[in-house]
């Protein structure tokens, strides 16, 4: 009894504190030109050895991107940022440099990337700010819709039983049909939800430009996220749901 | 910077390509060929490549390698259906396929390391400086293990590769420099032995790809081998002959079928002649570019679902491509090019060379490498989605397919049981659910201090760089102390092993010097016996009998020492045969000029 393959814990580690002696370590480690020891001031250079600098893993990639922490961003002004910004960083421009650059060039790289995956799409998006707002995005992941229990659990059986059926039998016609019928339900189900969304997403924005300190303002923020994770967590449900069935009729 | 060159390792032609004053040029050979076929064969006088080598293929079939690039990262178990078709040896050892040749044996990235270092020679000679720096193309839905595969071969063949990039990438770079293009445009590559499709947005020089996808077994191999099953029956029914047990015929019928299927792209319909074995006399028959669609329908079909794959990865429906850009031989056929473009609702872009632009594509990539093209750059992404198996022998993915490289990702482990001192870590790549219907790319035991289960944190590290080839790294999150990890590929060569194969590869280029010698000392010795035997018919008669024997000695001499394999010893009887026939040259010239003068006014002359 050795070994076990058990990949286990953490189901979303980007957001998870980094040990605190490692963050010390990084934090300092920003702070200072790697190459030449003088203060850094400039974004994502030494302004006097003009090494370019690693993007601590503590920056956000709100930060990363130089965006603020909003859920409307403008995707024509995010490409063009990531574009800028892939100019800068990537591995291509720094194979003529030290073996050091080349190191931070490709890590930087691959977090901008990632930062622009993530903000790129509304909903990881929303999902991401979440994480960073409340600590964790454990639970986010996927719950029916209350509501929808009892309609979810006949969808499951008709699927079992469309699966087992005889696809050219009338049975096979009828449950097919069923099947279409409940996925276009579910579809206007989800539009639905992803509306609510964009008017929590308004909200948000709306909270943060007010800038306000209130206890009232605490109460909305706490509101927004409550629903937008219920709201999240919902969507990604149905939208598992809605794929499966396409994915059975096709 | 030296000169990067790019390069084209195809799987039936290889090219070579650099920057010249801002634009990509292909490198010719002495006659102006611009592509080396990806041919090897071992002869009498030891390994020779390319068109030389081509002429083996049914001569010599047994000892003739080509499509090696099929083989590439495989084991055995992957190629086993499609090992009829092909005359060589393959074996396995390792977990590696390896080719026979004669007394040796040989991993495909060894192969192609031989082709590597003809294009690495050819562009020397054409560029007068060592060449020493490449990039290297390879199809986009190349796995790691392939990819990794082509590395070894540019190392062995003594070049450092400094990026392996995608080949309907670079041909987009090809394009978008030469076209100036913006917008969003697929790119349709069907070669010798691969399909991919990439879509890509071009944008103030950007070059982002946004989706990938393709079938790293299907090419013009596979539309060839359906006319030879085609010929073969036929034969058998109208002659009672097993042609596939004559590997020389095969390959007769292998280049017929390639040749009959290239010709009926411009021609309705073309005649079919080949060699029957045991002097059974020759059969003949008539393929209509019809019967050709019909039998070929199929196979291009197949290529479809690919493109649909990445459309919808790429969040775009057809109407959403501003253009079609064809790549590879196989886009030549007129059937294909009905497809793409019923396909795509539009006519497909075919104005760019589709056997040079992949390389082209390649120099300028190689340009941006070294400094000199800086307002250009690609964003590829990997082909694959890259995970590892958890509990119950399931994938579960880390990155996705179609991420932006480089990309990282990390994944916290834990132990399971109390005072467990390692666990095992299997890194895979495919889009299955389960581990076995995917790819093992490695498996490496990670250490972890003994404690109570659940404790230890170790955070495991996958990063894929720009050629899209996987690193891995872990870290003991307690202590913050990172621990590198050998990473074992599954399917590929040791690093000892490509290190060994580097020395070898020093070694043989010492016995292909001597067999280049050799070749060029016979041609020479050939040459100088021709002129010799018509200098003694046309001016004999002025020299004595005594030596006209002489010369006659000399002569006989150095066709024995020219079937000998010693260079040294046919240049020593040439210098011989020059000497004892000197006088009979000068004579020789004098008469000729003397005839030539013959008739002629002294004023005439002067």
């Amino acid at each position: 009894m050795g070994y076990t393959p058990c990949p286990l814990l953490l189901m979303d580690n980007q957001q998870s504190p980094p040990h605190p002696d490692t963050r010390r370590q990084l934090q300092m480690a920003r702070s200072m030109c790697w190459h030449c020891q003088s203060e850094v001031t400039g974004e994502y250079f030494c302004d006097r050895c003009v090494k370019v600098q690693p993007v601590s893993k503590e920056t956000d990639y709100f930060t990363c991107l130089g965006f603020p922490r909003r859920l409307m961003l403008d995707p024509q002004k995010l490409e063009a940022k990531f574009y800028e910004l892939s100019r800068t960083f990537h591995p291509d421009f720094y194979q003529t440099k030290s073996a050091d650059e080349q190191t931070i060039s490709l890590s930087n790289a691959a977090v901008l990337n990632t930062a622009y995956r993530t903000l790129r799409d509304s909903i990881q998006r929303a999902e991401y700010l979440l994480a960073l707002e409340t600590g964790s995005v454990k639970d986010i992941r996927t719950s029916p819709p209350a509501d929808l229990f009892e309609e979810i659990l006949d969808l499951q059986d008709t699927l079992e039983e469309y699966r087992a059926s005889e696809r050219d039998s009338e049975q096979g016609h009828r449950l097919r049909a069923t099947l279409q019928t409940e996925q276009e339900a579910l579809e206007r189900r989800k539009e639905g939800m992803e509306a609510q969304l964009r008017q929590l997403f308004a909200d948000w924005d709306k909270l943060q430009d007010a800038g306000e300190a209130t206890s009232l303002a605490r109460v909305e923020r706490d509101r927004i996220l409550k629903q937008m994770r219920d709201l999240l967590s919902n969507r990604t449900y149905v939208n598992n749901i809605v794929n499966d069935l396409a994915a059975t009729i096709a | 910077m030296a000169r990067i060159v790019g390069i084209d390792l195809g799987t039936t032609n290889s090219l070579v390509a650099y920057m010249k004053d801002g634009q990509p040029c292909v490198v010719p050979d002495r006659n102006g060929r611009t592509m080396v076929p990806s041919v090897v064969a071992l002869t009498d006088n030891g390994l020779i490549v390319g068109d030389s080598a081509k002429e083996h293929l049914t001569r010599n079939p047994e000892r003739t390698v080509y499509s090696v690039k099929r083989f590439m990262g495989k084991g055995l178990a992957d190629v086993q259906d499609e090992l009829v078709y092909f005359p060589y040896h393959i074996t396995e050892t390792g977990g590696v396929i390896r080719i026979r040749l004669g007394q040796k044996s040989y991993s495909p990235p060894q192969v192609s390391a031989m082709i590597l270092k003809e294009l690495k020679l050819r562009a020397e000679a054409s560029l007068g400086e060592s060449i020493t720096k490449a990039v290297i193309t390879v199809p986009a839905y190349f796995n790691d293990s392939q990819r990794q595969a082509t590395k070894d071969a540019g190392l062995i063949a003594g070049l450092e590769v400094l990026r392996i990039i995608n080949e309907p990438t670079a041909a987009s770079l090809a394009y978008g420099l030469q076209q100036k293009t913006q917008g969003t445009i697929a790119v349709y590559d069907f070669g010798g032995g691969t399909f991919d499709i990439s879509i890509l947005k071009l944008k103030d020089g950007i070059f982002e790809v946004l989706a990938t996808s393709g079938d790293t077994h299907l090419g013009g191999d596979d539309l060839d081998r359906v006319l030879v099953d085609l010929f073969i029956g036929d034969i058998r029914d109208r002659y009672g002959i097993d042609v596939d047990r004559y590997p020389d015929h095969m390959q007769t019928v292998r280049l017929e079928a390639e040749r009959a299927k290239i010709r009926l792209s411009d021609e309705l319909k073309t005649e079919i002649t080949i060699e029957l074995p045991e002097d059974k006399g020759r059969f003949t028959r008539e393929l209509t570019r019809d019967q050709l669609e019909f039998l070929v329908a199929g196979i291009i079909e197949r290529t479809l679902a690919p493109c649909r794959i990445a459309l919808k990865d790429a969040g775009l429906t057809p109407k959403g491509i501003d253009e079609v850009v064809l790549v590879g031989g196989s886009t030549r056929m007129p059937l294909v090019r009905q497809q793409v473009e019923a396909l795509f609702g539009k006519q497909p872009h075919c104005h760019l060379n589709p056997d040079e632009v992949v390389a082209l594509g390649a120099a300028v990539q190689a340009d941006i490498l070294s400094g000199g093209t800086t307002d250009m750059l690609l964003l590829d992404v990997t082909p694959l989605s890259l995970g590892i198996e958890t509990m119950g022998g399931v994938m579960s993915s880390l990155i996705r397919r179609n991420t932006t490289i480089p990309a990282s990702a990390k994944e916290m482990f834990t132990t399971y049981v109390d005072g467990q001192t390692g666990v095992d870590i299997h890194i895979l790549q495919g889009e299955r659910e389960l581990v076995k219907d995917n790819r093992s790319l490695a498996q490496f035991r990670l250490k972890v201090p003994p404690l109570p289960a659940g404790v230890p944190r170790i955070e495991v590290t996958f990063l894929i760089d720009a050629n899209g080839i996987l690193n891995v790294t872990a870290t003991d999150m307690r202590t913050a102390k990172s621990q590198s990890i050998e990473v074992k590929p599954s399917y590929g060569l040791s690093d000892t092993e490509v290190e060994r194969m580097i020395e070898d590869s020093f070694k043989f280029a010492a016995e292909d010097v001597t067999a280049r010698k050799l070749i060029e000392a016979r041609l020479d010795a050939e040459a100088l016996i021709k002129t010799t035997d018509k200098s003694l018919v046309d001016a004999g008669h002025l020299i004595t009998e005594e030596d006209a024997d002489g010369i006659r000695t000399s002569l006989s001499q150095l066709s024995i020492a020219k079937n000998g394999t010693d260079p040294r010893v046919i240049r020593a009887h040439m210098a011989e045969l020059e000497q004892t026939a000197k006088h009979l040259n000068v004579l020789m010239l004098d008469h000729s000029l003397k005839k030539s003068l013959h008739g002629k006014k002294v004023s005439e002359v002067s």
